[in-house]
């Protein structure tokens, strides 16, 4: 098993027709064949993409609803520049898409309050802005990760940063644990998807036997997360965890790269977080070095 | 991106809000012309820093008995004196750091009669999603403070973005604030205003502090502090035009200039990484080691060679920096590419600190092979651990 994709998800591209769109959907179709079913383009439907690493050819639709109709897709990834992003995200939505993931970095928040109002409506999920998708190994890859660092497994990973999921999927590889799924959720202050909604899915995923949670400052995501679990442990529900939490050298008042990193009026300070975290039960590595082999020690017990 | 009080009182005014008349000055000169077009008796001028604290902040040059950085004054002469004292001296606030900040610009306004002062603030809600309100009747105070000793008179109101501030909402906050009569039906009309000016010109905070009720029953805007989404200046012309460069660091707007997040920091370790999370945890490994990082720097997803040799050399011009950290995991960002930059770089600028390159990822043997055969004296690491331990002892040794 695995959570959100698998080698069933169909996967719809807006902004595949892109430079970034066709680097990254070249990509996904080489890691195990990932289903990418077609793109999206408002003025290039009828057309034809075609890959220029093996020549795969996709269809090109003119809207994400007629996308879905002809391909059956029930998944879709944005590329879409910052200014379009939401309104790609908000068709997507419409058009009854289940899994969005959104990759693009730089969608203004105000948009971000708008898309999110329109997800509570909806049934969809939303994954990101600003993050580096979903990957189940040798199964399916969704977004920008690189397929060659993970392996097959037993370790669910979710992250409010890219290249720190790197670091933890990298890890874990190294250790032979492997992975499950990788999910990175992003690093906006207003995103589609919170940790602890992939927490309940890790939890109720059998395949996974253990979680790493990556956090970083900046709101109270990781707060709300370690409380959901303690509630979870309290009715019997509970996997072995270790985490990690970026900028505890971060000054506060200063936005630290990504939009929701950044200590304001006292609060989202990353020791907050790890006390929240490792009251939890959580083990929270102290170097980002030392993710995967802190797993391992919570593992041996 | 912040702005100045002045203009944040000026948008403000545009949308209709109450504030006190005023005028920004820039010269000493300028200070007595300014005072005598405004209705007097009472006057207040006001240090314009992107930093909060002011009243409390002290001036470096003028001594520890010296008056703050927001005076009032009872005529135009103790105002154009108060500006001389003031102008072009460095107010240093529990904001600002040691170093404080130099003022180069006032705020004359017209003084307020005050009966109450309350405090009200917008910002994004990430729990909720929402532009939430935060309202306290202990205005002109630190809210942090009042948040943590007496968090029951903090409200708080997300607002739902699909019907804005109802009537509903308007009268929530104004009972939160204990306020009645004409003071409540002018607020309630103050609080829709605020909401619309922050969702049209995307901030990402809009605080007053304090918002006062005056004796004669009037509202008004005393102090507005606002910061916008950076995301969002693309589509904002007019307010990009409010940003004062003066207010920030020299490398932090050459690295805007390269697209690339710059942090300056007091230690001695520049950084140079991909990703921000990757790019605090390096800050962090650093410090965990008992070194500081000079700097935050993330070069992004996609940089090309000429973006990783701008980001090398803003580093390198920090004279602070004692030793390089290059940390690349390379997953759309390619090992050589990173390698090739700074290769460049270094031949470009040169090489007076130690340089520790951790590769890893996409193309990381092309990436170390380019670094291994450029001659250049540069130390390699095998994983985060080893190059935080690395620089951190190369460092010392110096």
């Amino acid at each position: 098993m695995s959570i959100l994709v698998d080698r069933n998800t169909k996967v719809l591209v807006q902004g595949l027709t892109g430079k970034t769109g066709t680097f990254h959907t070249e990509q996904a179709l080489a890691y195990f064949g990932t289903q990418m079913v077609g793109g999206i383009h408002p003025k290039k439907g009828g057309e034809t993409w075609s890959s220029g690493v093996d020549g795969t050819e996709l269809p090109v639709f003119a809207s994400v609803a007629e996308g879905r109709e002809r391909t059956g897709a029930n998944a879709s990834v944005i590329y879409v520049p910052p200014a379009g992003a939401a309104a790609a995200i908000i068709e997507a939505i419409d058009a009854g898409i289940e899994l969005i993931v959104a990759i693009t970095e730089g969608v203004p928040v105000m948009d971000m309050i708008k898309v999110k109002a329109r997800l509570e409506k909806s049934s969809s999920r939303l994954i990101g802005p600003n993050c580096p998708g979903v990957l189940t190994p040798e199964q399916c890859k969704i977004g920008i990760m690189p397929g060659n660092i993970f392996s097959k497994g037993s370790v669910g990973i979710v992250s409010r940063s890219g290249t720190l999921t790197y670091e933890a999927v990298f890890q874990t590889t190294n250790e032979k644990l492997g992975q499950t799924t990788a999910v990175g959720i992003g690093g906006d202050p207003v995103k589609g998807t919170e940790f602890i909604d992939m927490l309940e899915m890790f939890l109720a995923d059998e395949e996974t036997k253990s979680i790493i949670m990556i956090g970083e400052i900046g709101g109270s995501a990781e707060e709300e997360a370690a409380q959901f679990l303690i509630d979870e442990a309290r009715k019997g529900r509970k996997k072995p965890m270790a985490g990690f939490i970026a900028g505890l050298t971060a000054p506060a008042g200063r936005t630290m790269g990504h939009a929701g990193a950044v200590i304001s009026g006292g609060k989202g300070g990353a020791e907050d977080k790890i006390a929240a975290m490792e009251a939890a039960g959580i083990k929270v590595s102290k170097s980002p070095a030392r993710i995967g082999a802190t797993l391992v020690e919570v593992l041996k017990g | 991106m912040n702005i100045h009080e002045y203009q944040a009182k000026q948008l403000l005014k545009g949308y209709g809000a109450p504030v006190a008349q005023g005028v920004a000055i820039q010269s000493a000169d300028e200070a007595e012309a300014a005072a005598r077009s405004l209705p007097g008796p009472l006057y207040v001028v006001k240090s314009q820093i992107h930093a909060g604290g002011r009243g409390k902040g002290k001036f470096k040059e003028l001594g520890p008995d010296a008056k703050g950085g927001v005076r009032l004054a009872k005529s135009v002469d103790e105002a154009v004196a108060h500006a001389r004292e003031m102008l072009g001296n460095t107010l240093v606030t529990a904001q600002t750091g040691d170093a404080g900040k130099q003022v180069n610009r006032l705020y004359i306004e017209d003084g307020a009669d005050i009966d109450r002062e309350l405090y009200l603030s917008l910002l994004v809600d990430r729990t909720t999603g929402r532009v939430a309100f935060v309202a306290s009747t202990e205005g002109g105070m630190d809210i942090e403070a009042v948040a943590e000793h007496t968090p029951e008179k903090i409200f708080t109101l997300p607002i739902d973005p699909d019907t804005g501030v109802t009537d509903a909402d308007a009268d929530k906050l104004a009972r939160s604030l204990v306020l009645e009569g004409k003071a409540a039906d002018q607020a309630k009309g103050v609080f829709k205003l605020l909401y619309t000016a922050f969702v049209e010109k995307d901030m990402s905070l809009l605080e007053i502090n304090p918002f006062i009720v005056m004796e004669n029953g009037d509202v008004r805007v005393l102090d507005a502090k606002v910061s916008f989404d950076g995301n969002a200046l693309f589509r904002h012309e007019d307010v990009v035009a409010l940003r004062d460069l003066s207010e920030e660091d020299a490398k932090e707007i050459e690295a805007s200039k390269w697209d690339l997040a710059y942090v300056a920091l007091d230690g001695n370790i520049g950084c140079m990484v991909n990703g921000a999370g990757l790019a605090m945890a390096t800050m962090d490994i650093i410090k965990l080691y008992g070194a500081e990082p000079a700097n935050f720097l993330d070069v992004g997803g996609g940089a090309s060679k000429e973006k990783v040799t701008a980001a090398f050399k803003i580093i390198t011009a920090d004279p602070a920096v004692k030793g390089i950290l290059v940390n690349i995991f390379g997953g759309i960002m390619r090992c050589d590419v990173i390698a090739e930059g700074v290769i460049a770089a270094v031949k470009d600028v040169g090489l007076n600190v130690p340089l520790v390159v951790r590769l890893e990822g996409t193309r990381v043997a092309e990436g170390k092979k380019i670094i291994d055969e450029s001659g250049l004296n540069v130390i390699s690491a095998d994983d985060l651990d080893d190059a935080a331990q690395k620089i951190v002892a190369a460092v010392n040794s110096k």
